[in-house]
């Protein structure tokens, strides 16, 4: 990933040609962990419809969209900032990268709030699940797989965020450069990646009710 | 033929009505297997005599490459063959898994490391399950833990046993014995001593062994007053199949325990308790769904119209009975998406 | 030349220079050690459950105990031996050469999938000693979720072991698009290569789904998620879909670059080119993309569908004609060829003969009602033993004796070497044909006690598995032996035309003094070898 070019490879372009094809690989695999937990949910929710449908009517369809939008507008940020590091605008670079991570950090924050407010009403996944008035199994198994995926997300969700950080300092040190900045696009598209999944979780859990 | 194939692939004896079938299935398969291992095998040791290095340094050969049309015609001839196999398989297991209309349905709950069966009409046995000669046999199974799987070589029938669900499978024994059942689904340390015994009995025999199961029946922990209205009860219960999601010793089931029941206050699956009396237990005799218990799902069917005004009061008698009964050491909690067993409803037969 | 140029080997010095290598030959020769202690760590657990077998009753060991040593028997020989072995050796050493790279496309991503390994196996074996899983490597929900020992530790291993299988998987794929040399086609790669394609593919989209699935199971146990519990609603055969989802593909990566090796061998031996190069590139693919639908053939007796039983059997009808087509094509390219008969040669004829075996009888498996007999029995034991040991064992011992000289610069000793390949086969035969057997007269699998009528059987196997052990560590001895006596080996000593045959022995840092020219192919048996190739051995 780095400038200079490593032994293996005849050019830097077709270094970061790799760089890129093994982020497009990794994130094919990744979107496979994910498809395993969308196909238990498939599964149970064929299993109990109606209980998923009471259960998703409770989630808090304002936070979840809230955070749709920061999402798509942080992966706008990103992409703009790629743009404008292609084009030696580094100032705005980094501002435009640094909103892509205080939106990031504002989708965590909410999330912790949202989960906040369901374990305050005994929402809990699994074993530990105490609300009484969605007592069903398929209830219970909703908000067991809400935890599971949302969860799964928000590390990633933190992942990129660290990422994006480093790639700030890499950006602000003046380590990517019009011509060379894979890193950064790597990193871009991981984002866009960690984006797309919640662009599937958005609809399974908060608006199937 | 059948003999010696069966003797020499070590087979179990075919006691099952379809066991014949499979296992001619089984014979073209291993011959064909042999015969493909010996036709790969025959040409290789052909080909290492024949094209054998004779000099040092090998020289240069001509270039030989298979046509298309010879990978295709071995690719489909072999299809042909695999496909003829699928077909004939898979008709044969459409027979495995559908029972036929005229099968006596028997009850059987699998747990660690044990089988128990029930029959309709009351009866129940472990370890050993009684059968008929010739006439089919429907198992409807379901496992109280974990997952066990319901293994009797001699009738090659399998099926795994699945909390949470009842799975059918069925067999028509035809020859009076005695068969191994094994467990074959892993299921922790017991695993390999988790045996059974099917016991075919002639018709007649069998009609014997049940009209003697069917006789005077055990009142396990029952005590108190009234024990002559309170064996009535049980029999009811052992009738309608009660006792098939009830426990009486205190281990939870399908349904609530009846065992230190009476008398308590239950929390509710909606919120709230109620009193465990008379009026409580009429009410979810005729209509189950009204108060559902906590913990439990609401898969009882009414028995409004199915038993009598007296079977009912001595039903509740030996559920009063059962009251002092000290609950035993709390199994695992049952299980979950519970599908009824066909003939729960009407008591089965 | 060589002065300028010393062997990978010698090149650089000291613990350092092994243990932070990018080099991809010295990251192959780590996994080398790393998978065979695997190996011999299996084949103990193996060993002592054989040894438990001789008797019916309990004999040396506590039922709990031996369930638990099969478990850990399938963990490391599964995910710590058989996945890595042929990939993360010989894929990771031969698959730069033989695409004239210099190294793989992410030389530390390389690096670091060996350390993820060792922790991975590291997290295992402590969890082993710990508290020791006794599940079976399956895991099967429920009882994985409420079995009295320690499943956690275990279950996250296997997915740490997961993740370094898709790092290996992400480099091969990369390698093989963007760095192969200039004026290789893809029609002109060696085989081996198309058998680790296809193999990184079904590591880089089944993998994920394993360690999903067994990290649920590793919550359920530990933190009651119940995702897989019946008690709070969950369905355990959703377990067992997601489970096979990865583990049948599973199968595949196991096999698929043993038969790469296969094709690698039998051109070199038989002085022959492939009978049919593109069936051999081509199936290999199409094992990798229909083994993702064939799944369901492990569920025919847990629950499902007549319909699924259906389709999951016809499905499985089909992946076994390309392993056919495979089969075909081995034998076909020995027709007319000048067939030296050398250990490496011996072990891909034991692998054909196995796997035809193996193969068959998972044709056999695969036929629904026949399955019902056979489902959980020792019969599925053998057949799948036939396959995995048959094809991966074989392939990994014919491939160490094929490209030990390149590696490690010397010979090993031929005659004990036809010796121990004749005994591994006989040893293995011994070992699984009586479990063939046991499994048709209905010996369920992982029983720590069995009916005294089995017994004759469970005896001669074990007597096999002796024999079989005693060939595996005749094997490692005159192996270790030869590293540092034996002969020195000339750059080509089987007179192939590979690519990896084109540089000296072993390979210099960098693979190649000069590169190779593809004009002249891999399996170009009717023409001359390249007549610009430097005097390798001159060199040396």
């Amino acid at each position: 990933m780095s400038d200079v070019l490593e032994v293996q490879y005849d050019t830097l372009a077709r270094q970061h040609a790799t760089a890129r094809l093994g982020m497009w690989i990794f994130l094919a695999s990744e979107s496979l962990l994910f498809g395993g937990l969308f196909a238990l949910y498939a599964a149970y929710r064929f299993i109990y419809p109606a209980e998923f449908h009471a259960a998703a009517a409770h989630a808090n369809v304002v936070l979840g969209t809230i955070n749709t939008y920061l999402l798509l507008t942080s992966s706008l940020t990103v992409a703009l900032a790629i743009y404008e590091t292609k084009h030696a605008r580094r100032h705005r670079a980094l501002i435009l990268l640094a909103i892509t991570i205080a939106l990031g950090v504002t989708f965590e924050v909410l999330k912790g709030v949202e989960y906040g407010q369901h374990l305050a009403d005994g929402i809990a996944p699994g074993g530990w699940y105490s609300y009484a008035a969605l007592p069903a199994h398929g209830a219970v198994l909703y908000f067991t797989l809400y935890y599971l995926m949302t969860g799964l997300h928000a590390l990633h969700v933190l992942g990129g965020l660290c990422a994006l950080t480093w790639l700030w300092v890499l950006l602000y040190r003046g380590r990517l450069t019009p011509d060379s900045h894979v890193a950064l696009e790597l990193g871009g598209l991981y984002w866009h990646l960690v984006d797309l999944v919640w662009i599937f979780l958005w609809p399974l859990i908060y608006l199937v009710t | 033929m059948n003999a010696l194939l069966h003797h020499l692939l070590n087979l179990p004896p075919q006691a099952s009505s379809v066991a014949r079938g499979i296992d001619t299935l089984h014979y073209s398969v291993i011959l064909a297997t042999f015969l493909g291992v010996a036709v790969v095998a025959a040409i290789t040791v052909w080909f290492i005599v024949r094209f054998h290095r004779r000099t040092e340094v090998p020289e240069c050969t001509p270039r030989v490459v298979s046509s298309l049309r010879l990978e295709l015609g071995v690719g489909g001839g072999l299809l042909a063959l695999f496909c003829a196999w699928w077909v004939i398989g898979f008709a044969q297991y459409r027979d495995l898994e559908t029972p036929p209309a005229n099968a006596i349905p028997i009850y059987v709950t699998a747990k660690q490391w044990m089988w128990k069966f029930a029959y309709p009409g009351g009866p129940t046995s472990s370890e050993v399950l009684v059968v008929p000669v010739g006439t089919p046999v429907k198992l409807i199974m379901t496992s109280r833990d974990v997952i066990h799987g319901f293994y009797v070589p001699a009738f090659r029938i399998k099926q795994d046993v699945v909390p949470g669900r009842a799975i059918t499978t069925w067999f028509d024994v035809v020859e009076p014995g005695t068969y191994d059942i094994l467990c074959t689904q892993y299921c922790g340390t017991r695993h390999s001593f988790m045996r059974a015994q099917v016991v075919a009995l002639a018709p007649a025999d069998f009609a014997r062994w049940l009209d003697a199961a069917r006789g005077p029946l055990p009142l396990p922990g029952a005590k108190g007053e009234g024990q002559g209205l309170a064996a009535r009860g049980h029999a009811v219960a052992a009738e309608h199949g009660c006792l098939r999601c009830h426990s009486v010793d205190g281990s939870p089931f399908i349904g609530p325990t009846w065992a230190d029941a009476f008398g308590r206050r239950r929390p509710l699956a909606g919120g709230g308790d109620v009193l465990v009396d008379e009026a409580y237990l009429t009410e979810s005799m005729m209509d189950p769904n009204a108060k559902v218990a906590a913990g439990f799902k609401a898969v009882m069917p009414s028995y409004q119209g199915v038993i009598s005004p007296a079977e009912t009061a001595a039903l509740l008698e030996y559920i009063r009975s059962l009251r002092d009964v000290e609950p035993t050491t709390q199994v695992p909690a049952p299980t979950g998406p519970i599908s009824i067993p066909e003939g729960v409803r009407d008591g089965g037969v | 030349m060589a002065a300028s140029e010393p062997d990978y080997l010698r090149a650089r010095s000291g613990i350092r220079s092994w243990l932070l290598t990018t080099d991809h030959k010295r990251i192959a020769i780590m996994f080398f050690v790393a998978t065979t202690i695997a190996m011999m760590l299996g084949g103990t657990f193996a060993m002592l459950l054989r040894t438990k077998l001789l008797l019916p009753g309990p004999g040396i060991m506590e039922p709990i105990t031996y369930n638990r040593m099969f478990t850990l028997h399938g963990v490391v020989m599964v995910f710590m031996f058989m996945i890595p072995a042929i990939p993360a050796v010989f894929g990771n050493f031969f698959l730069p050469i033989m695409l004239g790279a210099k190294d793989l496309a992410f030389p530390r991503i390389n690096l670091a999938s060996f350390y993820v390994y060792v922790f991975g196996a590291t997290l295992t074996l402590w969890g082993m000693v710990h508290g020791g899983a006794d599940t079976g490597w399956t895991f099967y929900a429920p009882y994985a979720t409420v079995s009295p020992t320690d499943v956690a530790p275990i279950a996250i291993g296997v997915f740490v072991l997961g993740v370094s299988s898709i790092m290996t998987g992400l480099n091969f794929i990369a390698t093989t698009h963007m760095l192969r040399r200039e004026g290789l086609r893809w029609h002109g790669m060696p085989i081996f290569v198309w058998t680790l394609y296809a193999t990184s593919i079904i590591q880089v989209i089944a993998t994920p789904v394993l360690g999903l699935s067994v990290t649920l199971v590793a919550l359920d146990h530990a933190l009651k998620m119940g995702m897989f519990d019946p008690a709070l609603g969950g369905d355990p055969v959703l377990f067992e879909h997601l489970f096979w989802f990865y583990s049948h593909p599973a199968v595949y990566i196991m096999i698929l670059p043993g038969m790469g090796v296969v094709a690698e061998i039998i051109p070199t031996f038989a002085h022959k080119n492939q009978f049919s190069y593109k069936a051999l590139a081509y199936s290999s693919l199409g094992i990798a993309f229909v083994g993702f639908l064939t799944w369901g053939h492990h569920l025919f007796v847990a629950g499902i569908s007549q319909l699924d039983a259906a389709l999951f059997g016809l499905m499985s009808m089909f992946v076994a004609i390309f392993s056919a087509i495979k089969v075909f094509t081995w034998v076909g390219t020995l027709y007319r060829g000048s067939i030296a008969l050398k250990t490496p040669l011996l072990y891909m004829f034991a692998f054909i003969y196995l796997f035809v075996f193996g193969g068959m009888t998972g044709i056999a498996v695969a036929t629904t009602s026949l399955d019902v007999h056979w489902h959980d029995t020792y019969f599925v034991i053998a057949h799948f033993h036939f396959i995995m040991i048959g094809g991966t064992l074989t392939a990994f011992l014919g491939a160490t004796h094929y490209w030990f000289p390149k590696m490690f610069g010397r010979m090993y000793p031929e005659r004990l070497g036809v010796v121990s390949a004749v005994l591994v086969f006989a040893g293995f035969n011994l070992t699984f044909v009586p479990q063939f057997l046991l499994g048709n007269a209905g010996m369920p699998r992982r029983y720590a006690t069995y009916p005294v009528r089995f017994h004759l059987l469970n005896v001669i196997s074990t007597i096999g598995a002796y024999t079989l052990g005693a060939a595996l560590l005749l094997t490692l001895t005159y192996l270790l032996v030869a590293l540092f006596y034996g002969k020195r080996a000339p750059a080509n000593p089987w007179h192939s035309r590979g690519f990896e045959w084109r540089t000296p022995s072993p390979p210099p840092e960098h693979n190649f003094i000069k590169p190779f020219d593809p004009a002249y192919g891999p399996y170009a048996y009717d023409e001359p070898a390249d007549p610009n190739l430097p005097k390798l051995d001159e060199a040396a």
